[in-house]
């Protein structure tokens, strides 16, 4: 039996249609959005179309190449690769030319590449590596710190490059810890993190007219708080009875609070910081009389949970530069400025929008056809998905990926070898994060983060990286089976 | 498997990316389906409707004369969001403006309602060609500055102006009534232009033109399947006669008043002067407002259109009528004799005449114009026990005079037409009370004085119903539309209450009058003139001067009637123009006997002395 056919049956067909049906219809739509009425051709090697189809080329033949290679040998080189990835993204620190602000291009005569992007696949076979030695356990400090490096340190190099879309995909990383036994409350405290950052942002300075609350923002974000607190007390104690006890005492503060408010006007806000402070002392008590290490962590997660809320707007204000400021206040609908920030997320609003049901045919985007929407062939080109194809050819495309994320995960959880399982969870959560961020921008639920969108959006190293990606999971799939027989 | 116990994570994270994928979907709808909005925005955005306009149709003479046509202008627009930096000098030169004019209109675009930085503003309208050929030229030094063709009115002839009319921009309250016109439209303003609009204006065409997000034009939308090309507007033929009109607008040179010709077979006006007049081509192009201010302020009201707007009273040329209606009621007959001693006299009241033999029948009161027969017939009828009480026998004798177009419009084809002024008892009553007036309190109505009020226009329709003995058609000046139906009520014969078989005798009058009588200076070789003249009193000032007449006097071809104001007796002034009108029209030059008659009107200037404000 040659080797090929058992490649042939062994490979994810799947995986592979999906990928070739995106990639297709990534270049159609890069046609689309770049079409030029002076360069109709869509094989027009000088316009962007043409040019996508070569770099669609180099990947078919990249990704052929990928699935002919010995699976082992990821493994044994993981290092090695990416120990190359972080030489080429610190050369890239200091040789990348200035490009609207970003030294993250490497150029090479007529073509640039962006080692980013071949970081992204290289950072999770070292992570695959690492993880998947005998007997290792992401647990304790020790065990940490390398996994913590390994995403870390490339992250780091990609912001140096003033790469910050690029640089947050690395956090997609974490997701992949989550499956390898991070604890859950980890990923859970992330969420409450982004949660009080958008309460505070968006209502820290709203004050309602007539009832006597204070920042509209803090007391919401109290109440947060001490819900989160009871839910982390009943997850901790499986038991409804403390909880309830909490519930009582809350109710009774929130009644006096009203009723004082019927004499003499008092913020509310004080009730809450009352409620929270006597919640915490509470739950050092308890932790200590009955030496609890659950009610220690709730009260510190209090803690913090508050001193977070107060230097958020000192975050938002003295942290992130004012782009970034103005991005977010876009998405909270705190600015509305079509002209200015906000006309990126406006223009590909109206371009999706006016696609309505059916699109308006291949070719008959105008809003993608005469340019209104920026970056409309690399980060906003689901605009012309959108427009031209409408509603179901959205949610077709949007399937699409759903269903590659979810064959990938299907693949992942195959695997014999941690280091495939590992490594195909990396491939599913970089996916997951540039699927959700870019799509989240594009329909204007997220901050205009500068990242692709996998196989659509026209450029070749983001769509090599891509390629890589998943054809090493192929390859490592196809292996799984070799070692079978 | 390694770690069985993390094996539920996977659920987790597939479950996020699911609840991310419904999100989007939900987002989806909103954005796609729920909401209609973006479809408009984007179109708005994406689609350029430029507008074609229209050649505005041409206007000819009744003998194929061209009048008026289309020259081209150019209007210079500005996009400002796609002005560069450019030498203003250079510019400013090249358009014949100095550089405070640019920065205040550049100052007044920015500061108007509709403003947008994206889309063409007008700048300056109507270069002329040469201006625009070097602008035309240089147009790649000045980036967001375009020009755009536009069509002036040009003139063959530098007469007929209030006839004519003239077209001007379009005011906001135009726009807000027909949805046809956008700001910067052309639409007649007056006279034929205004009137005839509809058909003049033709149908504008669009061109869908795909603009990207930086304003350039991309090609044409659906490659121009949906574009429409404009539709010419719709050529007239006037009824007027151009050689007429200016040999009218000739002789009433230094005179205020007006000149009404009309084909009494159709209805058709041949001439219609106002004067003193001003060249239809002062209210073009960019000298309109200028000119139009200047025109507007002058002490005697050269954009007043006279023959349908100045209202004077009747005067003597009312007695035919007042013959036709006293017969008609049987209150004469031509036979009928009424004695004049230099005058009327009941009581107190004394309505004086010019001496002449006495007593007069009819026609030679006609003939001598005597107030005397004409008051005294008025009493008879308003006093005959017939009718039970005055004020019914008034209103008789008002319905008669509206049935000869006096008191109302008469429905001609010009926009701003006065209707005259014809009272009714009730109005006696009001100043009288019930009872309170009777024929004598009212005698002067008889000879054309008083309350009644013509225009030119009535006067000279007047004239018609004579030449046509009882019948005229609604004067108008379009003979024929191209391609469209002139309205059926020009066409339809109008009868007056009096039965024809009165009209001979009157007519008779009128002929005696040129013959032997107040008007023989209106006497033409070989052609039988009737005519009549008048005199209206005028508290202002001078009286006016007034003609009415027809000719020949079978198979009339012509029927005029002559105002001018200030000029006293109708004979001196207003008959020799009408004769001389008249003549010009039939013979088609003037006999050589009459030519000192000709310089003599044509060099009189008769206008009052009045201050300038």
């Amino acid at each position: 039996m040659s080797r090929n056919v058992s490649l042939a049956k062994s490979i994810d067909w799947p995986t592979i249609v999906i990928y070739l049906l995106l990639v297709l219809m990534g270049w159609i739509s890069v046609y689309g959005a770049s079409y030029d009425f002076d360069h109709p051709s869509i094989f027009d090697f000088s316009q962007r179309a043409g040019k996508q189809l070569l770099w669609i080329a180099c990947s078919f033949l990249l990704g052929a190449s990928l699935l002919m290679i010995d699976s082992r040998i990821y493994d044994v080189f993981a290092y090695f690769i990416f120990a190359g990835a972080v030489f080429l993204l610190i050369i890239t620190i200091f040789l990348a030319p200035d490009i609207k602000g970003s030294r993250s291009w490497l150029v090479f005569g007529p073509v640039s590449i962006q080692p980013a992007e071949l970081g992204k696949f290289a950072t999770g076979l070292a992570l695959a590596k690492y993880m998947s030695q005998y007997n290792y356990k992401l647990k304790g400090f020790k065990n940490y710190l390398p996994v913590l490096f390994i995403i870390l340190f490339p992250m780091l190099l990609v912001l140096l490059q003033k790469e910050t879309g690029s640089a947050l995909v690395f956090l997609a990383f974490f997701l992949m810890l989550y499956r390898e036994g991070m604890p859950g409350v980890l990923l859970y405290l992330a969420l409450c993190c982004i949660v009080l950052f958008i309460v505070i942002v968006r209502f820290g300075d709203v004050f309602l007219q007539g009832a006597n609350i204070g920042s509209l923002g803090f007391l919401v974000s109290q109440i947060f708080i001490l819900i989160t607190e009871l839910g982390f007390i009943l997850v901790f104690e499986k038991n409804t009875k403390p909880v309830l006890l909490f519930l009582k005492a809350y109710g009774i503060i929130a009644v006096i609070a009203i009723g004082l408010n019927f004499f003499i006007k008092v913020d509310y806000t004080y009730f809450g910081y009352f409620a929270i402070a006597a919640s915490i002392i509470y739950l050092f008590w308890i932790s200590i009389r009955q030496r609890r290490k659950n009610y220690t962590f709730v009260a510190i997660f209090m803690i913090f949970s508050i001193a977070y809320c107060f230097s958020a707007d000192y975050i938002f204000d003295n942290v992130l530069e004012p782009h970034q400021e103005t991005r977010i206040k876009v998405v909270l609908a705190m600015e509305d400025d079509p002209t200015g920030a906000g006309y990126n997320v406006n223009q590909s609003k109206i371009a999706i929008g006016s696609g309505q049901f059916l699109g308006k045919g291949f070719l008959n985007g105008t809003q993608t056809k005469l340019k209104y929407v920026p970056e409309q062939d690399t980060d906003f080109i689901f605009c012309t998905v959108g427009e031209e194809h409408g509603f179901w050819g959205s949610v077709l495309v949007l399937g699409l990926y759903v269903g590659l994320m979810l064959r990938l995960l299907f693949i992942a959880e195959r695997q014999r070898e941690p280091f495939g399982r590992i490594y195909g969870y990396c491939v599913t959560s970089v996916l997951f994060f540039h699927f959700a961020i870019n799509i989240g921008m594009v329909l204007g639920l997220a901050p205009v983060i500068g990242i692709p969108l996998p196989f659509f959006s026209y450029g070749g190293s983001s769509l090599w990286g891509f390629t890589i990606m998943l054809f090493i999971m192929l390859r490592l799939d196809v292996g799984r089976l070799e070692q079978m027989h | 498997m390694v770690n069985d116990d993390l094996q539920g994570r996977k659920t987790v994270i597939g479950g996020m990316i699911i609840f991310v994928f419904v999100i989007f979907v939900f987002q989806l709808i909103n954005l796609q389906i729920l909401n209609t909005s973006y479809k408009e925005n984007a179109d708005s955005n994406a689609f350029l409707k430029r507008i074609q306009y229209p050649a505005r149709g041409l206007i000819y003479d009744r003998t194929g004369k061209l009048l008026v046509y289309n020259k081209p202008a150019y209007d210079v627009m500005v996009v400002i969001k796609e002005v560069e930096p450019f030498d203003t000098a250079d510019f400013c030169n090249t358009v014949n403006i100095d550089k405070n004019l640019f920065v205040r209109l550049i100052k007044k675009i920015k500061a108007d309602k509709g403003y947008s930085p994206y889309t063409p503003q007008l700048l300056l309208s109507q270069l002329s060609v040469e201006e625009f050929a070097v602008l035309q030229e240089k147009l790649f030094k000045f980036p967001g500055f375009y020009i755009q063709n536009r069509t002036l009115r040009e003139y063959t002839y530098p007469c007929a102006a209030h006839a004519l009319g003239s077209i001007g921009e379009v005011s906001q309250n135009d726009i807000d009534k027909d949805n046809y016109y956008t700001q910067g439209d052309y639409a007649g303003k007056s006279g034929v232009e205004k009137f005839y609009e509809n058909d003049l204006r033709g149908d504008k065409g669009v061109e869908i033109l795909l603009r990207d997000a930086r304003g350039r034009i991309k090609g044409k939308y659906e490659k121009g399947a949906l574009d429409k090309s404009p539709v010419s507007g719709k050529n007239l033929t006037l009824s007027l006669d151009i050689d007429l009109q200016m040999y009218g607008e000739q002789l009433m040179k230094g005179k205020i008043g007006s000149v009404v010709a009309i084909e009494p077979s159709t209805g058709e006006i041949l001439a219609l002067v106002s004067s003193p007049t001003y060249s239809p081509s002062d209210l073009v192009g960019r000298q309109r407002s200028k000119n139009f201010t200047r025109l507007n302020t002058d002490p005697y009201k050269p954009l007043l259109d006279r023959p349908l707007m100045a209202r004077y009273p009747p005067g003597s040329t009312f007695k035919v009528v007042n013959s036709l209606i006293f017969q008609q009621e049987g209150i004469i007959t031509p036979e009928t004799k009424f004695p004049c001693h230099c005058g009327f006299s009941a009581g107190h009241l004394h309505v004086g005449c010019h001496c002449h033999a006495s007593p007069l029948d009819m026609r030679e009161s006609l003939q001598h114009s005597c107030n005397a027969y004409y008051c005294q017939g008025l009493r008879n009828m308003l006093d005959n026990d017939k009718y039970g009480t005055t004020e019914k026998a008034f209103n008789v004798w008002k319905k008669d005079i509206v049935s000869f177009g006096f008191g109302y419009k008469l429905g001609v084809d010009f926009p701003n037409e006065n209707r005259g002024y014809i009272p009714n008892a009730d109005v006696y009553n009001k100043i009288y009370g019930h009872g309170g007036w009777h024929a004598l309190t009212i005698i002067s109505i008889a000879i054309g004085q008083g309350e009644v009020i013509s225009t030119p226009m009535q006067t000279a329709n007047l004239a018609a119903i004579m030449a046509n003995r009882g019948y005229y058609y609604p004067p108008h000046i379009v003979k024929n539309i191209k391609g469209a139906k002139l309205d059926p009520k020009f066409t339809q014969k109008k009868f007056t209450a009096v039965d024809p078989k009165y009209f001979e005798a009157t007519v008779d009058g009128m002929e005696m009058a040129v013959l032997g009588g107040t008007a023989t200076i209106a006497k033409i070789d070989s052609i039988r003139v009737c005519g009549k003249t008048g005199t209206a009193q005028n508290p202002h000032g001078k009286d006016h001067s007034i003609f009415m007449a027809f000719a020949p006097r079978d198979k009339p071809r012509i029927a005029i009637a002559v105002f001018v104001e200030n000029a006293g007796f109708g004979a001196t002034w207003a008959g020799p123009i009408a004769s001389l009108m008249m003549e010009r029209y039939l013979k088609g030059h003037i006999s050589p006997n009459r030519k000192y008659l000709e310089d003599r009107m044509s060099n009189t200037n008769l206008m009052p002395f009045v201050t300038k404000r």
